[in-house]
């Protein structure tokens, strides 16, 4: 007997097994310590959460692209790398399941234990309510974007791990593009593209930046514009994975 | 005809890896593939499986072009890869139910399924115990089991018995002649006791070319024996 939508139920089917060897495997629980431990670090000794006296999170948030940035390649450089290590490509491969089913089962197993890491920081946001009255309209959205952005790094992540069969070589492409993704926005770039290129073509760029729609979302706007942009970011590799998956069919 | 492939070419980079092969298959036929290290078996069986795509010539199971339909195809084809990979970390019955659900059946229909085919494959009771710690004769017997799932009618096995001792290897020939008797098989394998065994037909293979295609008992008579015939077919110097 078959489930009506075949390709969903794959789909469904790799997200379960991924999510379970995220989980019975050490790696996810290691990495959600480090990067709880660093932000706490980030947020506490660097961005100065107590000195500063104000009952919001910014100093929270605005690590996010930095730590998400090397902490998110970490988690997906083993989504594609290991399975043609392993040699269970083939496996997966030969299994009648459409690409895209295997490409969004894995990266959602993978940008679910990301959410889990990032649902693991609500207590700041306990704390600031404790210690004050934030806008909590504003946090949530910012945590939305948050999550937004890590599926942007974790479908970068993705597609670099697609590309080869080293899971330490996906991981430093991976932390490449995104560092040159996120910098387009920052004044020591922008500042240094303005005097190479235009000053307007450097302004334009810095609107494709992960800073630039991250920094509007950390105030709090919602603006339909930067959820767009992760959505396409997110699609835009994860079309280039399937890409990549599909060409290991030529050889 | 369960099994029609035309032509078959394929090319690594410069390398020619399977050069024009052609052959059919009926049900109730288990056929050995034969042949030295990196003559085209293992490519040859990618490209039935749907895993590796054909430069040239086509591939037809119940009719259906693997290229054009591949899922379709799929559907109908259980297929042990070389050297059966699995996930270590996961148990055969956790494995099993995830290859039963990502091929698309209901929860009942995987669990009905996974228990025939652990039955069939005799993976008895380590089915609860993380695959990594399980022996080698075991994981290949848990590999064919996830090829048996959906009860396909062709079977495609790239060295089903490799590295099993001599009482799993009697039982799984037992298994590849029970399934043969109403299905279509292709097993490929090193050794020739096993071709004289359970194969109904043998295919050489030589260098991406079928050289012999006949039953095990044709190529005996005209050589004496099949290592003989081996020998006489396939280009004796030592590949890299």
């Amino acid at each position: 007997m078959k489930t009506k939508r075949p390709g969903l139920a794959s789909m469904l089917a790799i997200y379960r097994r991924e999510l379970l060897s995220y989980v019975t495997t050490p790696t996810a629980y290691v990495f959600a310590a480090v990067f709880l431990f660093s932000i706490g670090l980030f947020t506490f000794q660097i961005g100065g959460f107590f000195e500063a006296r104000t009952a919001d999170l910014s100093a929270f948030f605005g690590f996010h692209p930095w730590i998400f940035m090397v902490f998110l390649p970490a988690i997906a450089m083993r989504l594609w790398a290991e399975e043609s290590r392993s040699g269970a490509l083939e496996l997966l491969l030969t299994l009648p399941c459409p690409t895209w089913s295997l490409v969004l089962g894995k990266f959602l197993a993978a940008w679910t234990v990301a959410a889990a890491a990032l649902l693991l920081t609500t207590p700041l946001w306990i704390t600031v309510n404790v210690l004050g009255s934030p806008d909590n309209a504003a946090i949530l959205t910012a945590y939305i974007a948050s999550l937004l952005m890590a599926g942007a790094y974790i479908a970068i992540g993705s597609a670099m791990s697609a590309l080869t069969q080293a899971q330490i070589v996906a991981f430093v492409l991976a932390v490449l593009i995104s560092f040159l993704v996120t910098a387009l926005g920052l004044p020591l770039v922008l500042d240094f593209l303005a005097g190479v290129i235009d000053g307007g073509a450097a302004e334009a760029l810095a609107r494709f930046s992960v800073l630039h729609h991250f920094d509007a979302a950390q105030r709090g706007v919602v603006e339909f514009r930067s959820v767009f942009y992760f959505a396409t970011l997110i699609a835009v590799c994860l079309s280039f994975t399937a890409l990549a998956v599909d060409a290991r069919r030529g050889g | 005809m369960l099994l029609q492939v035309d032509g078959l070419r394929k090319a690594f980079g410069r390398r020619i890896a399977v050069d024009g092969v052609t052959f059919s298959i009926d049900v109730g036929e288990i056929v050995g593939f034969l042949g030295p290290n990196g003559a085209g078996k293992t490519t040859t069986m990618r490209m039935i499986a749907g895993y590796l795509e054909p430069d040239d010539g086509a591939i037809k199971v119940f009719n259906i072009d693997v290229v054009q339909e591949r899922r379709r195809a799929q559907e109908r084809v259980g297929y042990l890869p070389e050297g059966a990979p699995l996930y270590g970390e996961m148990t055969p019955w956790s494995f099993l139910r995830f290859v039963a659900e990502a091929r698309g059946m209901t929860l009942t229909a995987a669990r009905h399924a996974v228990r025939r085919a652990a039955q069939d494959a005799r993976l008895g009771d380590s089915i609860d115990r993380p695959i990594d710690t399980l022996s080698k004769g075991y994981r290949r017997r848990v590999g064919l089991a996830a090829a048996l799932l959906h009860d396909p009618m062709l079977l495609i096995l790239d060295e089903p018995t490799d590295g099993l001792d001599p009482n799993q290897r009697h039982a799984v020939r037992d298994l590849i002649r029970k399934l043969g008797e109403e299905r279509g098989l292709i097993i490929s394998t090193h050794s020739l006791e096993e071709v004289e065994a359970v194969c109904t037909r043998a295919i050489v293979i030589d260098q991406g070319r079928i050289v012999a295609d006949a039953t095990p008992q044709a190529l005996i008579e005209k050589h004496g024996d099949l290592e003989r015939a081996f020998a006489a077919l396939t280009r004796q110097e030592e590949r890299v």
